[in-house]
């Protein structure tokens, strides 16, 4: 089944003209069921388990079962993803849980430069220095041959 | 069946797609286009955020060049993809990389640093990030870079480009491409421009996947990339390059999660069942890998040999499965530790490394040791060759036949390669990058947006050159419109026909229906006669003229039947479209197989009329294609490949 919805938390983005997971979903696979305000994976068999859909739920609303040709029952795999990092919890068959917490980014959010922090370089049209360069590369100048 | 509006969309350059190659051809985009008057339109099939091969996150970059040269660089990829590359191609990306490398890190990417502040390498390429977010953050940048445009910049989400236009007038001239929105208001999208660059990703599900069930999904490479770059290019009569260079990645069995870390960082060592470390066994005098010279002398050792080792000891022996030995590494790494606080350190730290890999860019892996009980430190796990994939910047090299650069070349390279805007294909002002452009392997997530840089400036350049605005020719748009949402109509033409009640058992009854079949089995239908005919993973990878020639004959049907295919809904639209580049896929790597008699690649596919490397008549060349989508015929070529380079020393991983 990969991600499925989970009735009780679901609550539709309250509305609003698409919800979330719609938003998100790489392969066009959440939908929302206007009639009963609920968002489900309308395609399982297409699903990657890429987890855009459980990471971005305002709800958390959205889990997953390991696609079941393969897997086993009982795992699960539960990411808490924050402005600055992400925590898992991963849950074995066995009953043992591992944690672990990892960092995403190091500039806010929505802040990333087009330029990288290295300002635009002297380049133009007829030359092959690309707009950050030389100072991207860290280097003197851009290599080619016979250099 | 409702009416659908058109939306007309005027621009100077249009990308297609949405991915690293997407982004970087963004962000370089509009800086050029800024300074010149230009306009440039993104057009993504899903949510900017989180499209493309990166849409999960990743654990690594793969291609960082640092102190080496790109010579260096260059080594390393012709001799994994068996002598196979355009030199100016792969060394103008490995010059350009470490500037991509140090935005991504200044766009907030977290990349790996030791106690010096140096750079973590996994291997002498490959370095470890943070990756979780790594699409997003790129994407975001790219973002920020469209905006400085202002109403000359615009990203527009959630539509498919299936068809590109080409020049009334010059029927070698992209002029502009077709598509339509999956998201309401539901519209056809006309797309005027200039210059079109194709970046809408590499091919899967072509051929039949391992899985039997729901884990159709779980492909090693996203179930999205629906060979669209190929198709469209290859459909607009631009000359395909390598269309019979897949990849069969070798992964953890099932879940398909990275194997790189193991063997680069944790120096993990994979063997047959019984123990025997088959790629030590092939290297030894008198091994395997010596018939596959010069080539299979030389280390490091290509990734299809890899395969192939491994596939002779687990089909030809029965030594399978192949296992690696997660459990040796960490008690070796740990046993190296001076003392026991430092061991329980280091075995911590190994444990979350080891666990971030998964969870960074295959969340399935962690789910599915979860599941079997499975913990690295106490057994081996499974690995296994996947089912093949058109990756042309991965190990694999399919993709358009584009110009390189004018100064990474002799005069002899020149007159073949260069002509006129780097990365152009030869339809005039349609450029490509990453999956999109085909021998200019071993590019991964990095060399993949550092393409898109690329190419977006030259399409710029060509923009300020050829000023003036192709013409559209509107019988074929509106032509166009119809076949586009003719799916929609035959099924509410027809679908009463048969008693269906939807949604039960295996397959609905809803589905079956003599007027027509659903996406779904048009796309299953191809996977059949791949796997059987074209050297999937059912046959052992291995075909034949014979084989080859059945798949043809096959194909030909599934094309005649195209439109006897149904769609519920716009969703089942968009996979009827996507399964169309499907079939071309498919059928442009069939004939490219036809085409060289010989077995280059094995680990990959086997021609069995062929079984060896024939250096002589197939070492020097590309096989390369044209079709003419009119006359629905097919045009192959030989291509000289020019080592004007001369590898002194192969540089390894």
């Amino acid at each position: 089944m990969p991600s499925y919805v989970i009735t009780e938390k679901c609550d539709g983005c309250k509305g609003q003209d698409k919800t979330a997971c719609m938003y998100i979903c790489p392969n066009d696979l959440m939908v929302l069921d206007t009639e009963r305000m609920k968002a489900y994976n309308r395609e399982p068999a297409m699903c990657w388990e890429c987890y855009n859909c459980v990471k971005i739920c305002p709800q958390q609303a959205i889990d997953v079962r390991g696609y079941a040709d393969f897997m086993p029952l009982g795992a699960s795999v539960v990411p808490l993803r924050g402005s600055e990092d992400i925590m898992w919890t991963v849950k074995f068959r066995d009953g043992n849980v591992k944690r672990f917490k990892f960092p995403i980014r190091t500039t806010g959010e929505g802040s990333a430069p087009p330029d990288g922090g290295f300002g635009f370089g002297p380049g133009t049209l007829d030359d092959q220095l690309l707009a950050t360069e030389p100072a991207s590369l860290k280097a003197d100048k851009l290599w080619t041959l016979g250099d | 069946m409702q009416d659908f509006a058109t939306k007309e969309v005027t621009t100077d350059l249009l990308i297609i797609g949405g991915g690293m190659a997407a982004s970087g051809a963004a962000v370089e985009a509009a800086y050029w286009a800024k300074k010149h008057g230009q306009k440039v339109v993104l057009v993504d099939k899903a949510a900017f955020d989180r499209s493309g091969a990166v849409a999960m996150g990743l654990s690594a970059i793969n291609q960082y060049v640092g102190e080496n040269t790109p010579i260096d660089y260059l080594s390393y990829v012709q001799q994994d993809l068996m002598g196979l590359c355009r030199q100016d191609l792969v060394m103008d990306i490995a010059r350009h990389v470490n500037g991509t490398v140090h935005m991504f890190e200044g766009f907030g990417l977290p990349i790996w640093k030791d106690p010096d502040g140096q750079y973590v390498h996994e291997g002498r390429w490959q370095l470890m990030i943070n990756g979780e977010s790594y699409k997003l953050i790129v994407a975001e940048a790219a973002k920020n870079s469209m905006a400085t445009l202002g109403e000359d910049g615009e990203i527009i989400e959630r539509v498919f480009v299936h068809e590109l236009l080409l020049d009334k007038n010059d029927k070698n001239r992209v002029a502009g491409a077709v598509g339509f929105s999956v998201r309401e208001p539901y519209e056809f999208y006309v797309f005027k421009a200039k210059a079109v660059l194709v970046a809408a990703g590499g091919a899967v599900h072509v051929f039949r996947p391992r899985s039997t069930g729901e884990g159709l999904g779980r492909a090693w490479y996203p179930p999205w990339n629906a060979g669209s770059s190929s198709a469209l290019m290859q459909k607009a009569g631009a000359e395909m390059t390598s269309q019979e260079v897949i990849f069969i990645p070798a992964r953890y069995k099932d879940g398909y999660g990275p194997v790189g870390a193991w063997f680069l960082l944790f120096k993990a060592a994979a063997t047959t069942a019984s123990g025997v470390n088959y790629m030590a066994e092939g290297l030894k005098e008198g091994g395997e890998l010596h018939n596959w010279a010069p080539y299979g002398k030389v280390k490091p050792i290509p990734t299809c040999l890899r395969n192939h080792l491994m596939m002779q000891r687990v089909y030809m022996e029965g030594d399978g499965p192949i296992l690696m030995h997660t459990d040796k590494a960490i008690e070796k790494i740990a046993s190296e530790a001076p003392d026991e606080k430092t061991k329980k350190r280091k075995l911590k730290e190994l444990e979350s490394e080891a666990w971030e890999d998964f969870l960074d860019m295959t969340i399935s892996q962690a789910m599915l040791w979860a599941s079997k009980n499975i913990y690295p430190e106490k057994g081996p796990s499974e690995i296994i060759p996947s089912e093949p994939y058109f990756i042309g910047s991965h190990s694999g090299a399919s993709g358009a036949w584009c110009s390189g650069p004018e100064d990474l070349q002799d005069d002899t390279s020149k007159s073949e390669y260069f002509w006129g805007y780097n990365r152009m294909s030869t339809v005039k002002g349609l450029f490509a990058a990453g999956d999109g452009v085909g021998v200019s392997s071993h590019k991964f997530s990095s060399g993949s947006f550092t393409e898109g840089r690329i190419a977006a400036k030259a399409a710029i350049k060509f923009c300020v050159e050829n000023p003036d605005m192709p013409e559209v020719d509107q019988a074929k748009v509106d032509e166009l419109k119809v076949k586009t949402y003719a799916p929609l109509k035959l099924y509410e033409d027809t679908k009463d026909y048969a008693v269906g009640e939807p949604h039960k058992g295996y397959y609905y009854s809803e589905d079956i229906n003599p007027n027509w079949i659903d996406p779904k089995m048009l796309m299953f239908r191809i996977q059949k006669i791949m796997d059987e005919y074209a050297g999937g993973w059912g046959t052992q990878y291995t075909c034949s003229a014979t084989t080859l020639n059945i798949a043809l004959d096959l194909l030909k049907y599934v094309r005649e039947d195209l439109d006897k295919v149904a769609a519920r809904d716009i969703h089942e639209l968009l996979r009827y479209w996507e399964n169309s580049h499907r079939l071309l896929t498919a059928e442009a790597h069939v004939r490219h197989k036809l085409f060289r008699e010989e077995t280059r690649w094995p680990g990959y596919y086997y021609r069995a009329d062929f079984p060896k490397l024939d250096e002589e008549n197939w070492g020097n060349v590309f096989v390369n294609s044209r079709y003419d989508v009119e006359a629905n015929e097919w045009e192959m070529i030989k291509r000289p490949i020019i080592r004007f380079v001369k590898i002194e020393k192969v540089v390894g991983m």
